[in-house]
């Protein structure tokens, strides 16, 4: 019985870290705006959609002209952006005249360098560490993009008007996404081991079965986890964030530009998305379902908190193993006893879950409490 | 203590012809005045004057439609809330505007933003100079929590405080900038006389001590006549006084303005 158990406690709490990984997005930009980002299941989406078709080449229908020239074009800005913000952060720290100059000098740069790139792999598949690296940079435009055309206008406005601009960028890049890059069903191969691995053989019969993509999967999270996690409690660039979602006029006042920290946690953000499409899209294929995924993310959110990077993780762990648990463990359970057809726990289980969270500990297990002087 | 008689050579930013209006409403129109390096500068006027409106247009909230600001001798345009923080421009706000999840450490720190400059990366990792810069600051801000008397709310989170030492930590995180120009939206608003009396001490002391140059708005009027060397009248968006306290307490425009005519 223990070793059953343990192989679906370790497969729920697998897959609970790829769920971590998606919270993880919300609570960045729940975080540094106060916004929950409905956009977060469309930016996977569009990540892996990216990734995929860069390093895709089905029966010789490589890229076409036409993503060629894109590809050149986004990898261009995009890396223009990388340079222009890295410029302000080490070397020119502080906005200053001549800024327009630097920029578009960058931008030409960066769009040499990108049709280069875009020239080289342009006409086959992508090796996927360049992929990885051109999507990577797309999402830092797409970050930017989102800055400057919807944010940027939005500045002091209520949280429902913001929510619905998310709802708007959600919708549009779901759309834009399969415009881009189509509407097939496409595969990622990250060249892992297909072989499941079997551990403690010795111990139970048959030993426990593991998927090394999901371990590989846990590995990232964990990584980007303690980065986050250090990275927002202890750093000037944390504290600001923080204090931006507190108070806009408050945190002008103090010196920080709130266009460039927008800037910084929609990239982060997109970087996050980028790591989850890319694990979900090498386990489930890439498709349009996986923009769903950020609606599992929703119960891990509420019982980890909205604003805790470690109660993204640990609700996502909960939830992955719970609802594992329940369908191998429970659903026979409720099948005796109330003569039902069973199944399908796994389904609603998170949501339940979330139910009670709300009932009892409305501010998750690690989100901040509200306190109102009133 | 009487009005203080010292002089002050050097304009720090002066207000030229500024218009201000929002839609029909008119905010401020044609208002000129300087403020002189190292004085402590009052803004008064009946609700409703502009008031906070001049000081929004000062700290670059606001972008007036005529009119001109210079600062330390630069000409200023369409200047944005975190570049007049980068050249040396702190405030405070009339309603509160603190970190409120955040403790007063924390809140003090984030006044330090602008002083902080080792890059993104070390500041990821954690390490090195990052650490080292993160020390430093947190040695400042402690000075600046025993200077306004805060240390035993120095965890707590602000949201909980009594709104006297939210105040207080809000004119902290203030001079956590270093500023050379304060600029504090009615610092005593709502507070009682002793409350009152240790935010006079506070600000005398920072533009004693520390050379700052302060625009304050306020409308306790002892307390203005008291502590500042000179006073702006704004009344409907108009200037209708500028001079000392004892020139202001004599002016016409200025006491119709407050007691209304044929007082």
């Amino acid at each position: 019985m223990l070793g059953p158990f343990l192989e679906t406690l370790i497969g729920g709490l697998l897959t609970g870290v790829l769920y971590s990984l998606v919270a993880l997005g919300f609570v960045l930009i729940f975080k540094a705006s106060g916004v929950f980002n409905f956009a977060q299941g469309a930016m996977v989406l569009f990540a892996a959609l990216t990734v995929a078709r860069l390093t895709d080449e089905i029966d010789g229908k490589a890229l076409g002209l036409e993503h060629f020239v894109i590809a050149a074009a986004v990898l261009g800005a995009a890396l223009a952006l990388v340079g222009w913000y890295a410029w302000r952060e080490y070397v020119a720290r502080g906005s200053g005249p001549g800024e327009r100059r630097r920029l578009a000098l960058l931008a030409a740069g960066g769009a040499l360098i990108g049709g280069v790139i875009a020239f080289a792999y342009g006409k086959g598949a992508w090796p996927l560490w360049v992929a990885l690296a051109a999507t990577a940079s797309i999402m830092g435009l797409l970050a930017y993009a989102i800055e400057r055309l919807v944010l940027r206008h939005l500045v002091n406005q209520e949280g429902i008007i913001l929510f619905m601009a998310t709802l708007g960028i959600a919708n549009f890049l779901d759309g834009f996404g399969q415009t881009l890059w189509g509407s097939d069903i496409y595969t990622i191969n990250l060249g892992l081991p297909k072989d499941p691995i079997f551990l403690f053989e010795g111990v139970f019969p048959g030993g426990l079965l593991i998927d090394p993509a999901e371990l590989f999967a846990a590995g990232i999270a964990a990584v980007l986890v303690v980065v986050l996690a250090v990275f927002f409690q202890k750093t000037r660039v944390g504290r600001a964030l923080r204090a931006v979602a507190d108070d806009h006029a408050a945190a002008q006042s103090v010196g920080i530009p709130l266009n460039t920290i927008w800037l910084i946690v929609w990239t982060v953000a997109g970087l996050v998305a980028l790591a989850a499409g890319v694990i979900w899209g090498a386990k489930l294929g890439v498709q349009f379902s996986i923009s769903l995924i950020a609606l599992k993310a929703l119960p891990v959110l509420i019982l980890g908190g909205f604003t805790s990077v470690p109660g993204a993780i640990i609700g996502g762990l909960i939830i992955g193993a719970g609802e594992k648990l329940s369908e191998i463990f429970l659903a026979p359970i409720l099948v005796q006893a109330f003569d039902l057809a069973g199944g399908g726990i796994e389904n609603w289980f998170a949501y339940m879950l979330a139910l009670i969270f709300l009932l009892f500990r409305p501010q998750g297990l690690f989100g901040e409490r509200i306190i109102e002087r009133v | 203590m009487d009005s203080r008689l010292r002089s002050f050579p050097d304009v720090l930013l002066s207000v030229e012809n500024i218009s201000l209006s929002f839609g029909g409403v008119n905010a401020l129109t044609d208002i000129s005045f300087d403020i002189a390096k190292g004085e402590v500068r009052a803004i008064i006027g009946p609700n409703g004057a502009g008031k906070s409106s001049m000081l929004n247009c000062i700290n670059g909230f606001y972008h007036p439609q005529h009119g001109a600001i210079t600062y330390k001798g630069v000409r200023r345009n369409q200047m944005k809330p975190h570049e007049a923080a980068e050249q040396g421009i702190a405030r405070t706000f009339q309603n509160i505007a603190l970190f409120r999840g955040m403790s007063t450490l924390d809140n003090i720190m984030t006044g330090r933003n602008l002083r902080m400059k080792t890059g993104l990366l070390w500041q990821a990792l954690h390490i090195g100079p990052a650490r080292r810069e993160e020390i430093e600051h947190r040695k400042a801000v402690e000075r600046i929590i025993e200077f306004l008397e805060i240390q035993h709310i120095r965890k707590a989170p602000v949201g909980t405080l009594p709104y006297g030492l939210q105040k207080r930590v809000e004119l902290g995180r203030a001079l956590a900038a270093e500023p050379e120009l304060l600029l504090l939206d009615e610092p005593m608003a709502g507070m009682n006389i002793e409350e009152k009396q240790d935010m006079c001490r506070f600000i005398l002391d920072v533009n004693d001590e520390f050379g700052t140059t302060i625009c304050l708005i306020e409308h306790d009027m002892s307390v203005v006549m008291d502590i500042s060397d000179r006073v702006v009248v704004l009344d409907y968006g108009r200037k209708i006084g500028d001079g000392t306290p004892d020139e202001i307490k004599k002016n016409e425009a200025v006491i119709t303005a407050y007691l209304g005519v044929g007082h």
